[in-house]
């Protein structure tokens, strides 16, 4: 017992010790873009156990504090993606046209390669999103990109609120009405969904409500509802605890989600593509809803056919909150270029740009008091590049996650795998890997590809 | 009286509907473009020059160039004039809705089809043709896919309203080489599988060519006996006798290194004028290449490494350890909707170690070379067709704008539906309320 008790111990011990690893780096004399307080020439950032403790000229280095020389490179906050797939082992629970009691957080796979190639393109935190197959699809995990571990849970931002995905258009008809054979099968079908999932909900509120309310009653005579994960996720949205991210396309469908939502009162809503977000954007702004979109994907499927690369920018200057995402594990590691064709495609200034993948995604995931600029007091994840990271000449050269280098340039090997598959007898070798449509659909491909 | 009051207010609104209707449409004539920055590509740059463009070429070009009276002139002060990028590779006019099969014309059935044309298929009026030009790009060969011999692909003018408006003077057969690797992330086969699928792949490929010289052979002691022999109808090896004669070029997909040493070796045995596309682990192999002296189509830039355990930024610096070994290097993107990116693909080749130089080389005067028509497109020289671009910065910089465009001579508007829903949707009449 005691031996067991010997070897279990520090092991737990040094997963908790990774768990909360974090570290302290002087970054010196880097051109810094904070975001929302301008940029700053010359300037140190000191992020200490983790945290952004200073910015300014010339700061002390503290003990034990890694120096990182930036002069003539660009210091930015770390990159935040709020749609993507990676670093998940399962994306669809395609079963049911309403899944929420399931949970992308229970697939988490840190073994993924796509984490280390993100963080290569200064990315540090993804919102690893259920796909787009149900109308109301399963929750979904705010990840930091802690690479080197194999506990799913270090790789868990405590800090981010609940999100959910939601699901409009083909990708919910096509699996249930056109695969199954059950509602929905078209965009009206989707609606009903919604209604009598959030209305079933309101019931199953009331009657615990009930319950909770009489129990201690004297000569009370009811008995408990039973308890359904489903409903008590429906519930929660409804009570307003959780950020619902709802894959759409058509300036419709968006239109009437807003109003679904209005009718029950529901506030928390990012749209996820709206590819024609930009038809609608004085509404998308009344309501308050964001946008995280393509920067410029389009006619893969019939529903983006008519989509413009100028989306964000519109959504952008009609007081939307838009980001700029990826769903794609090749997209992900320049979402600075992408992020850039705001500046081709409507002529965006720098900080606009740049607040597509920062602190926009960060407002997106309610983690915008955490991370999303360089500011006192946030986490210290950061990006360093050569070049500015708007430009094509731009290389990501080091990436920061809690004051820890996860990605540097100058020292990291070829091969970066966590885990290779002893079983492998042949060179595992993909090719045309040009995107086939959002990745949405992973997980749902049987139902296309018998 | 009334009647002619009628007659009045008719005339007024059909005049008014004509106006709104009115889409620009793209003009033929002689254009002087002055004070330019213009990048020849192949001669330098000469700094505030002046380019005419007269009969849909380039009729001159330089410091001291007179302006034809005729000639519309355009101040291109603090711009830079390109030859019009081409994309190496693409399925743009073959495809409109991806995932719609109806709209899908770029994979026929059939294992050995060389006769199926693209250039039949290229959809002129294509929403993704507009989209694509006003970046820059003003040529695009047109890839039949799908199969061992796919079809063939043809090189095309984006601007034209029948194919042969379009056709840009070179046409190549398709071969997709049997490959060793997975398809794609949905490919479940087993190692085994694929080694056998490969193997009988390769069967079938070597049984088609060595078909195809047989046909050769019959075909060609016909002609020497000048006889008034027919062969019988057999569009499959009458598209492949110019290949095997070596006048016709084959465009071979490849793309893993094990499967590039094979192809290698495949066509130096048959005297082949070949081209690899593709070419996505060139880079392990580009010693082999550049002694086998096959040029290559790479691309796309922007994307994953074949294998979990290759560094990174492997597709971005493929392009240039290639050329460093001395590879011939084209770049394409393999898109439709998005070969307005082909800059960028070439942009971050160029920040990976090709240098931007030669990375626009890789995508206008490397690729007019491979398909033989250098005489005509790829570079500002005069006496070329004139495909250009005028931009306010460098074409690889993403906020780069273009800002004058003209394909075989014709000033294209810059227009495509999606600067056209910009335009009604950035200030939307009515707002909120109507």
């Amino acid at each position: 017992m005691k031996k067991y008790i010997i070897i279990v111990l520090p092991l737990l011990f040094s997963l908790i010790v990774q768990a909360q690893q974090k570290g302290s780096v002087l970054i010196k004399n880097g051109t810094v873009l904070t975001i929302t307080k301008g940029t700053l020439e010359t300037t140190d950032v000191l992020i200490r156990d983790g945290v952004i403790s200073r910015i300014g000229k010339d700061l002390n280095t503290p003990k034990g504090t890694r120096i990182i020389d930036a002069s003539g490179m660009y210091v930015m906050p770390g990159i935040i993606d709020a749609h993507s797939h990676i670093a998940l082992d399962a994306v669809n629970e395609a079963t049911s046209p309403v899944t929420a009691e399931v949970w992308t957080g229970d697939a988490i796979n840190p073994l993924d390669v796509s984490i280390y190639r993100a963080l290569a393109g200064g990315v540090t935190i993804s919102h690893a999103l259920h796909g787009s197959a149900n109308a109301i699809g399963g929750q979904s995990e705010t990840i930091k990109h802690r690479y080197g571990t194999v506990d799913p849970d270090v790789l868990r931002m405590k800090e981010a609120p609940r999100t959910i995905k939601f699901a409009l258009g083909e990708n919910p008809t096509r699996v249930h009405g056109g695969g199954q054979g059950i509602v929905p099968r078209t965009r009206m079908g989707v609606e009903a969904v919604f209604r009598s999932s959030f209305s079933e909900a309101k019931q199953y509120m009331q009657a615990w409500d009930k319950y909770n309310d009489g129990k201690n009653n004297k000569g009370f005579k009811g008995t408990a509802p039973q308890y359904d994960l489903r409903l008590e996720t429906l519930a929660d949205i409804l009570r307003g605890e959780v950020i619902v991210h709802c894959h759409s396309y058509r300036a419709d469908e968006i239109y009437m989600l807003m109003q679904v939502f209005k009718d029950f009162g529901i506030k928390k809503l990012v749209f996820q593509h709206a590819n024609e977000g930009f038809k609608v954007a004085p509404e998308l702004a009344e309501f308050g809803a964001m946008a995280s979109v393509f920067s410029d994907w389009w006619a893969y499927k019939f529903e983006v056919y008519y989509s413009t690369a100028y989306n964000a920018s519109i959504l952008h200057k009609n007081g939307v909150v838009t980001s700029i995402n990826s769903d794609s594990g090749e997209l992900i590691r320049h979402l600075y270029h992408e992020a850039a064709k705001t500046q081709k495609y409507g002529g965006l200034s720098d900080d606009e740009a740049l607040s597509m993948i920062t602190i926009n995604p960060a407002k997106q995931l309610g983690i915008e008091k955490n991370v999303g600029s360089i500011e006192v007091g946030k986490d210290g994840d950061v990006a360093i590049f050569k070049n500015h990271p708007l430009s094509i000449y731009t290389i990501p050269m080091m990436t920061i996650v809690d004051g820890i280098v996860e990605f540097d340039r100058k020292n990291d090997a070829d091969d970066m795998r966590i885990y290779a598959d002893p079983d492998e007898t042949i060179d595992v070798t993909l090719y045309g890997t040009g995107h086939a449509g959002d990745r949405c659909m992973q997980d749902a491909q049987f139902l296309f590809y018998k | 009286m009334k009647n002619l009051k009628y007659i009045f207010f008719s005339v007024i609104l059909l005049v008014v509907q004509q106006v709104e209707a009115q889409n620009e449409k793209g003009r033929k004539g002689t254009f002087a473009l002055i004070n330019a920055n213009l990048v020849t590509v192949t001669n330098g740059t000469i700094s505030n020059g002046t380019l005419i463009v007269a009969d849909g070429k380039l009729a001159a070009l330089g410091k001291d160039i007179n302006i034809p009276e005729v000639a519309e002139v355009i101040d291109c002060t603090g711009l830079s004039v390109y030859p019009g990028m081409i994309d190496g590779g693409s399925r743009l006019g073959l495809t409109e809705v991806g995932s719609d099969a109806r709209t899908r014309d770029y994979n026929e059935i059939g294992d050995v089809i060389p006769q199926m044309r693209a250039l039949t298929a290229v959809n002129p009026s294509s929403v993704l043709i507009p989209v694509t030009r006003i970046s820059g790009v003003t040529t695009s060969l047109a890839v039949p896919d799908g199969s061992l011999f796919s079809g063939t692909a043809a090189l095309v003018n984006l601007h034209g309203y029948t194919p042969d408006q379009m056709y840009a003077g070179f046409e190549a057969i398709v071969l997709n080489f049997p490959s060793t690797g997975k398809r794609n992330r949905w490919d479940s086969r087993s190692g085994e599988e694929i080694k056998k699928d490969a193997e009988k792949a390769l069967k079938k490929l070597n049984a088609a060519w060595d078909r195809a010289v047989v046909y050769h052979e019959i075909d060609s002691a016909i002609q020497a006996k000048n006889s008034s022999e027919e062969m019988k109808y057999y569009p499959e090896m009458e598209n492949l006798l110019p290949v095997v004669r070596g006048e016709k070029t084959l465009l071979v997909e490849v793309n893993t290194a094990n499967d590039i040493i094979t192809a290698i070796d495949w066509v130096s045995d048959r005297n082949i004028k070949a081209v690899f596309t593709g070419v996505s682990e060139g880079w392990r192999v580009a010693e082999e290449l550049a002694k086998a002296k096959i040029p290559v189509i790479v691309g796309p830039v922007l994307s994953v490494p074949n294998r979990e355990y290759d560094r990174y930024d492997r597709p971005y610096a493929n392009p240039g350890i290639m050329l460093k070994a001395g590879v011939k290097v084209a770049i394409k993107t393999g898109d439709a909707e998005n070969v307005r990116n082909l800059p960028y693909n070439a942009g971050f080749a160029a920040t990976y170690g090709m240098g931007k130089e030669e990375a626009l080389k890789a995508i206008t005067i490397v690729p007019a070379e491979i398909f033989g028509v250098s005489d005509k497109l790829g570079s500002l020289e005069e006496g070329k067709v004139a495909n250009i671009f005028v931009a306010d910065g460098d074409p690889f910089e993403t906020k780069t704008q273009v800002k004058h465009l003209f394909i075989e001579g014709w000033k294209i508007p810059l227009e495509s539906r999606q600067t056209k829903l910009y335009d009604e949707f950035l200030e939307r009449n009515p707002g909120l309320k109507k």
